[in-house]
């Protein structure tokens, strides 16, 4: 007998984006459809010809947007439709990873993975860990503080920036 | 004002049974932009795609979002649908909510929750979708086939006898590969040479076939049905034009103790050589490395006794340049060696079995040499040590192959068969001759692949011992096996006369410097990879280029011959038509605000980035920026997110559509 446990609610509901290549994660994420795979429905899946493709201004859009996790993820090392793409992409989120914690985000809240077209299951792993990972964390409050000091930018209320501010 | 259409799939119950389908419709209806919104059961059945076509010239829709399936299922079905319609294909998109929504949840709230917001975002991004031009590229009817052993020969026959030209580039002095090494073949015991030589003949007398012997693929560019191969032709010494292949150059040469590696090394040849004597070309070649005019500038012995004329040792390296539109890749294998570890290679070798330092222990290949009546021996099984007779012969299987410890993990699929080859062949000319195999399991899927196994050992007494071999060693003229049976579990010990070792097939060296230049994958090992492992298996994932025998992964001759045929048939339903239809997803380049710092030229895989000098009528130059080539861009986009200066945009992935489905959320 199949037991069916009673969906557990939670408080808090993270958003998740996903970005992905069409050629590996992608398939790979029809992949756990097709085999009738469970996975949380936060996620949200936009589709890129390759992860090369996958402009870092994305990420600090869906930010932005509030999305309180993001997901890159493409083809294995070597196995790119495109030959290089995802080179690429991890050599350039190696570098913006790097950035984003030097503004003040938690490196937790961005994943870079690499699913294939035949490993549904990996998918459904990724977005499941990422997913109770972020809820555990609560939401993205970082860019909702910038952007409402974005309108206040006018104020110099640290030290430093008075500082700053005088030395010109 | 956009005028979207939004048609939501039931999708029988795979959908609608954790979707709520109508109210997903009824939410995209309230969505700005879309004026139409429906349910139906079947979208992509043929009433369904009517409902779509008949909406889109009464309602005066001018984009579509089908949320249905995965689009790599039916995007392309829809978008005829569209297009059928009178719409540009590439203003249909589709949500999917069923591998990505229905399929993957089971709380019904929560699905619909989520399937809203998909199709939320494709509406914004399809309002963003460009009428996007097909592209058609002409296509040059001549291919290309790179190595001419079985796999390169058929599929060369096959496309030439369709009508179209082929160029053969082999890079040995003569056409032929491995099969040609062969004694007889399995499970029909049939003449390998019998069967192999005619079609050599055929493929030098072909009209169609040009051949380039002795050659090598220097360079690759362009794309399908445009390809530019220049090929190097390596200096043979000998003008192929006038050369008659009479063969006294061969008699004449001083330097004939060269070891002959056609026959693995057992028996020699001249400086001035044909690999064998069936060779085709039968046009010589001189081994610089030996000859002694290269060496020491004396001698010419085969320039004084050609009466042609023919040889000529000032010839040089040429470059030939062919255009073709399609290539086959039939670049073989070689097979793991039993020598020292190869340099710089993840493999182990084989220690304990000498590391070829025992003359008696060959592989199987050297034994075909052996058992060929061809080969150095005259068909007679003998001792490279001392030329006896031997009489007790030891078989291991699986030497590299099945073997993780030592590098190699796959089967090499061919072995199991041709060791009870080996084993017959040894018993019909060794009537005495007593046989033992070492095996893990004996793999014999094959039309008639078992019967042959089972009669190895039924009729000809080969000895199968189930277990691995730990050591080999030289015990007077014998070599002592020391295995174990692992089937009775004991150790054995057999002083055997010759050691055969059926050692893993490998592609061959250099495969992955040619795959860069043709610009295709390949795995670990360096077998190229297909483009799917069941529904594509011959066609690269690079367009035009296709993969014929043991290069993308160990294959008996009987698959090799019908891969060949299949990469062939690729390339003539390619030159079937005289235009290509492509996706039109290429970059493009905004001019006017290049700065021409060229950083997406470095990122682009396929060198399709040029640069353009953009010049005022008097010819003055003003500055120069990226070109992309659309028939060379294959539309990864990873210039669009390198360029600093945001202007290369890829066509169908813009900023703005990826962005707009961003700001949906």
């Amino acid at each position: 007998m199949t037991v069916h446990h009673a969906k557990q609610k939670h408080d808090f509901e993270p958003k998740i984006i996903a970005f992905v290549c069409t050629w590996c994660t992608y398939a790979g994420a029809d992949l756990a459809g097709t085999s009738r795979m469970q996975y949380p429905t936060n996620v949200r899946v936009v589709k890129f010809p390759c992860t090369g493709r996958i402009d870092p201004v994305f990420i600090l859009k869906a930010f932005q947007q509030g999305a309180d996790g993001v997901l890159v993820s493409g083809c294995h090392p070597g196995d790119c439709h495109y030959m290089a793409g995802n080179f690429h992409a991890r050599r350039r989120f190696a570098a913006f990873r790097k950035l984003l914690e030097f503004i003040g985000v938690d490196l937790q809240r961005l994943q870079f993975s690499w699913v294939s077209a035949a490993e549904g299951g990996k998918w459904v792993e990724v977005v499941t860990e990422l997913t109770e990972q972020v809820r555990a964390m609560g939401p993205m409050q970082e860019f909702k503080a910038l952007a409402l000091e974005e309108q206040w930018s006018g104020r110099l209320d640290t030290p430093e920036l008075q500082e700053a501010y005088q030395a010109i | 004002m956009s005028r979207i259409g939004v048609f939501v799939c039931h999708c029988g119950e795979n959908i609608a049974r954790t979707v709520d389908v109508e109210r997903v419709a009824g939410a995209a209806g309230q969505l700005p932009g879309v004026a139409f919104a429906t349910d139906y059961k079947y979208m992509c059945s043929d009433p369904g795609q009517g409902l779509l076509k008949k909406a889109i010239t009464e309602q005066r829709l001018t984009h579509v979002v089908v949320a249905a399936c995965s689009p790599r299922m039916h995007e392309r079905t829809f978008r005829k649908a569209v297009e059928q319609a009178g719409l540009n294909p590439f203003l249909c998109e589709m949500a999917n909510i069923r591998e990505h929504c229905s399929w993957v949840h089971e709380d019904r709230e929560e699905a619909t929750a989520k399937a809203i917001e998909i199709v939320g975002m494709l509406v914004e991004r399809v309002k963003r979708n460009r009428v996007l031009p097909t592209i058609t590229v002409p296509v040059t009817k001549k291919a290309l086939v790179i190595g001419g052993g079985i796999a390169g020969i058929q599929a060369a026959l096959d496309i030439a006898d369709a009508g179209h030209q082929v160029v053969l580039v082999e890079r040995e002095p003569s056409i032929g590969g491995h099969m040609a090494q062969l004694s007889e073949t399995f499970p029909t015991l049939d003449c390998s040479q019998c069967i192999m030589t005619p079609k050599m003949v055929d493929v030098a007398n072909h009209p169609n076939i040009t051949l380039h012997t002795y050659s090598e693929i220097e360079q690759v560019d362009g794309y399908i049905g445009n390809f530019q191969v220049t090929i190097r032709k390596k200096a043979r010494s000998v003008d192929e034009q006038i050369c008659t292949g009479c063969g006294v150059c061969l008699t004449k040469c001083p330097q004939n103790k060269i070891p002959n590696r056609f026959d693995r090394n057992l028996g020699t040849r001249s400086a001035i050589y044909v690999p064998f004597p069936q060779a085709v070309p039968n046009i010589p070649v001189i081994d610089r490395e030996h000859c002694t005019k290269f060496k020491t500038g004396k001698c010419g012995v085969c320039q004084k006794v050609c009466g042609p004329g023919a040889v000529d040792f000032e010839q040089e390296d040429r470059l030939v340049v062919e255009p073709v539109g399609a290539i086959v890749v039939a670049t073989g294998f070689e097979l793991y060696s039993i020598e020292e570890k190869p340099k710089g290679s993840p493999i182990k070798g084989y220690g304990e079995f000498g590391h070829g330092k025992i003359p008696d222990v060959i592989d199987g290949l050297t034994f075909e040499r052996l058992a060929s009546a061809s080969g150095p021996t005259g068909g007679k099984i003998l001792r490279p040590s001392d030329g006896k007779e031997p009489k007790q012969v030891v078989f291991i299987q699986c030497v590299g192959s099945r073997a993780r410890e030592k590098g190699i993990s796959y089967c090499s699929k061919i072995c199991c068969m041709y060791t009870a080859k080996h084993t017959m062949l040894f018993r019909h000319k060794v009537h005495d001759g007593q046989a033992y195999v070492f095996f893990m399991d004996a793999r014999t899927p094959g039309k008639g692949y078992d019967e042959f196994w089972r009669r190895s050992i039924e009729e000809e007494e080969a000895v199968y011992i189930r277990g691995m071999v730990s050591r080999l060693y030289q015990k007077g003229d014998k070599i002592v096996v020391m295995g174990s049976d692992i089937a009775v579990g004991v150790q054995v010990e057999i002083e055997a006369d010759l050691v055969v070792l059926a050692t893993a097939v490998q592609p061959r060296q250099g495969a992955d410097a040619l795959a860069q230049k043709l610009g295709i994958s390949y795995d670990k090992y360096h077998f190229y990879s297909e483009a799917h492992a069941k529904l594509k298996p011959v066609e690269c994932a690079t367009a035009g280029i296709y993969l014929a025998g043991v290069c993308q992964g160990p294959k008996d001759i009987p698959d090799t011959v019908s891969q060949a045929s299949a990469a062939a048939a690729k390339v003539m339903t390619l030159f079937a038509r005289d235009q290509l239809e492509r996706e039109p997803i290429v970059a493009r380049v905004q001019e006017r605000n290049c700065v021409g710092c060229f950083a997406c030229m470095k990122v682009c895989p396929y060198g399709a980035i040029e640069e353009k000098e953009i010049r005022d009528r008097s010819g003055k130059l003003l500055k120069t920026v990226a070109y992309v080539n659309p028939g060379v861009c294959a539309g990864c986009g990873t210039c669009q997110a390198t360029c600093p200066s945001k202007s290369v945009e890829l066509d169908g992935y813009t900023d703005e559509q990826i962005i707009s489905m961003i700001e949906a959320l």
